[in-house]
């Protein structure tokens, strides 16, 4: 390692001090491009929502006599208020976090379940299962809502929180892909030395398996939290009624009564990004891994 | 040991029942079922309410193919499918770029991603500001002396599927950018300081060592990209509701089924997404599987 750190350094410096104009110019080309679109990159990524944060700070009257870019000369938190109460915002809150916490622990409890008994037994019906919730990866959710709506309905929970759990828990099927991968890893020899001790299967699964599967919970934690906090889709189907409003409806209903009241949609916009900004910011590390994780 | 406990076999049993019934229930009932269903509705003129509905045969599917109205929105999806290659380049670009010694790495990367984990309807709210008259991307081109490009970014027929798609890269960009990043970091990297003492440009290095290296990666996003252009649904549908010209097979499949309550005639367009997105992934699978064979 030392060497080499010797060797990029020899070469770092033959390319500063540079022999030839043209190494140094190429040097500085290579500067300027590569530091030149990564801030193109960065503005394109920011200036978007830069400009929502600056509108939202803004009066009314502010906001319709100033430019998009200038900044707020009275800060005002009016609009911040009347998102929050008036956009039924709290009710949403609320909402999202009900199905965030029953969703959650429903996929993790069920996820591990079946992941275990399919690593770790063998029988019958197993190969079946696993092709099962194989081949249920390759149907995009989207296109069978036709249908699944018909089935919610059915089972008497239209327009109830649990259509949209029940919906988050039975189609996840990544987490259990990613619980077996990681299964796999666990050595048997543990189970063995445990059953020579006398514990029973559902001991094991519950003292063994699941403190050892930590890791994969958290990245399914994260990646699963981040796409129910942000679903739009179902709880807009299933959960018409406005007392069920979770942050995504809540904020999509400003559509209609805040037409062009900006501030206000904007201070929405704002209050629904703020939760996962934060959480980014902290969990930075274990988001990349998740996020790669659920690919392979 | 408990005299209460069952015998080891017995246990078994019990924890393998016990264990999958209610997953593989969830399963059946939410991934299977549905198609089944759809099946069955595609063949019929249901409107989703009536207790009966006639059989129809072939009809849904035949007026599918030939009503231009059905079929056209096809054509929307072109816009996303190009945008996916300029997504993709992008990604792969800054992901190299970020793979050698830069200052302020992480804080590259992180801007460069937190797009992919904002709110579908924040997003749309974010885009509908950015395009509106006067808005960010208006006074961005009156400061850069470019006033006579503005038009409307979104009402304008030849420009706003653009608009949507540019939307779309803006929010995806950074998934595959991590993707690759991972990718490309997980090559050893005493061969790029080889090439490099060999007198290894990057453009070689990037052409000749990472460029092979994550080739399956690359193919990877190239068909999750093409199915996602085929079922392309939140941001044109918060953003404009499908009006003019922006509609997708996928808004327009929800919208026959709940809007006109067609649902005969949308599971039949859902089934035909639903194989060609089939088809394209067992393609990918395919090719994916040959090459890794070589």
């Amino acid at each position: 390692m030392k060497s080499q750190a010797g060797y990029e350094k020899q070469a770092g410096i033959k390319g500063e001090n540079g022999l030839t104009n043209a190494m140094i110019i190429k040097n500085i080309f290579g500067f300027i491009v590569k530091y030149g679109s990564l801030l193109l990159g960065a503005a394109v990524a920011i200036i978007p929502v830069l400009v929502v944060i600056i509108g939202s700070f803004k009066s009314k009257q502010e906001f319709l006599t100033t430019g998009v870019l200038a900044l707020p000369k009275n800060f005002t938190f009016d609009n911040y208020v009347t998102a929050f109460v008036d956009g039924q915002m709290l009710t949403g809150f609320k909402n999202t976090i009900l199905i965030f916490i029953a969703s959650i622990i429903g996929k993790l409890l069920l996820g591990t379940m079946i992941a275990y008994v399919l690593d770790r037994f063998h029988f019958k019906m197993k190969k079946v299962i696993l092709a099962l919730f194989l081949i249920a990866t390759l149907i995009p959710g989207i296109t069978t809502q036709v249908a699944t709506f018909q089935i919610i309905n059915g089972m008497g929970l239209f327009n109830t929180i649990w259509s949209v759990i029940v919906l988050n828990l039975g189609t996840d099927v990544i987490a259990v892909y990613i619980f077996l991968q990681y299964l796999k890893n666990i050595p048997v020899s543990l189970d063995e030395a445990a059953i020579l001790e006398g514990a029973s299967y559902f001991t094991i699964y519950r003292k063994i398996i699941l403190p050892l599967l930590k890791a994969p919970m958290i990245t399914i934690l994260i990646i699963s939290g981040v796409g129910i906090y942000n679903d739009f889709y179902n709880p807009f189907l299933y959960m018409p009624s406005p007392d069920l409003k979770v942050i995504s409806t809540a904020l999509f209903a400003f559509k209609g009564p805040y037409g062009t009241d900006w501030p206000v949609i904007l201070a929405g916009v704002i209050i629904v990004i703020l939760p996962i900004l934060i959480v980014f910011l902290t969990l930075q590390k274990h988001i990349y891994n998740g996020v790669s994780g659920s690919v392979k | 040991m408990n005299k209460f406990k069952l015998g080891y076999d017995g246990q078994r049993r019990l924890i393998i029942v016990l264990f999958s019934a209610l997953p593989v229930f969830l399963l059946l009932l939410f991934s299977y079922y549905p198609l089944l269903k759809m099946v069955q509705y595609s063949f019929t003129n249901w409107n989703g309410i009536s207790p009966t509905s006639e059989n129809v045969g072939w009809d849904n599917y035949i007026r599918i193919f030939t009503t231009p109205e059905y079929f056209s929105v096809f054509k929307v999806s072109l816009y996303y499918f190009f945008a996916t290659f300029v997504q993709l380049g992008i990604a792969l670009y800054f992901a190299t770029v970020l793979t050698f010694k830069v200052k302020f790495a992480n804080l590259w990367k992180g801007i460069l991603f937190f797009p992919y984990l904002l709110n579908g309807v924040a997003i749309g709210f974010i885009f509908l500001y950015f395009y509106k008259g006067g808005g960010t991307l208006d006074t961005v081109l009156s400061f850069l002396g470019l006033e006579d490009q503005i038009r409307l970014w979104l009402g304008d027929r030849s420009i706003n599927n653009i608009s949507m798609a540019f939307t779309s890269i803006w929010r995806y960009m950074g998934f595959n950018f991590i993707i690759f990043l991972g990718a490309i970091q997980s090559i050893d990297s005493e061969i790029y300081e080889a090439a490099e003492i060999d007198g290894a440009n990057r453009w070689q290095q990037f052409r000749y060592i990472i460029m092979p290296s994550i080739k399956q990666i690359i193919f990877l996003n190239i068909i999750l990209g093409i199915s996602g252009s085929l079922s392309v649904f939140e941001i044109p549908y918060i953003m404009t509701g499908g009006s003019n010209g922006t509609k997708t097979f996928v808004i327009q499949t929800i919208d026959t089924a709940f809007k006109f309550s067609k649902v005969g005639l949308a599971s039949a367009m859902a089934l035909v997404l639903l194989v060609i997105v089939i088809v394209v992934t067992l393609l990918q699978q395919y090719l994916t599987r040959e090459k890794g064979a070589k």
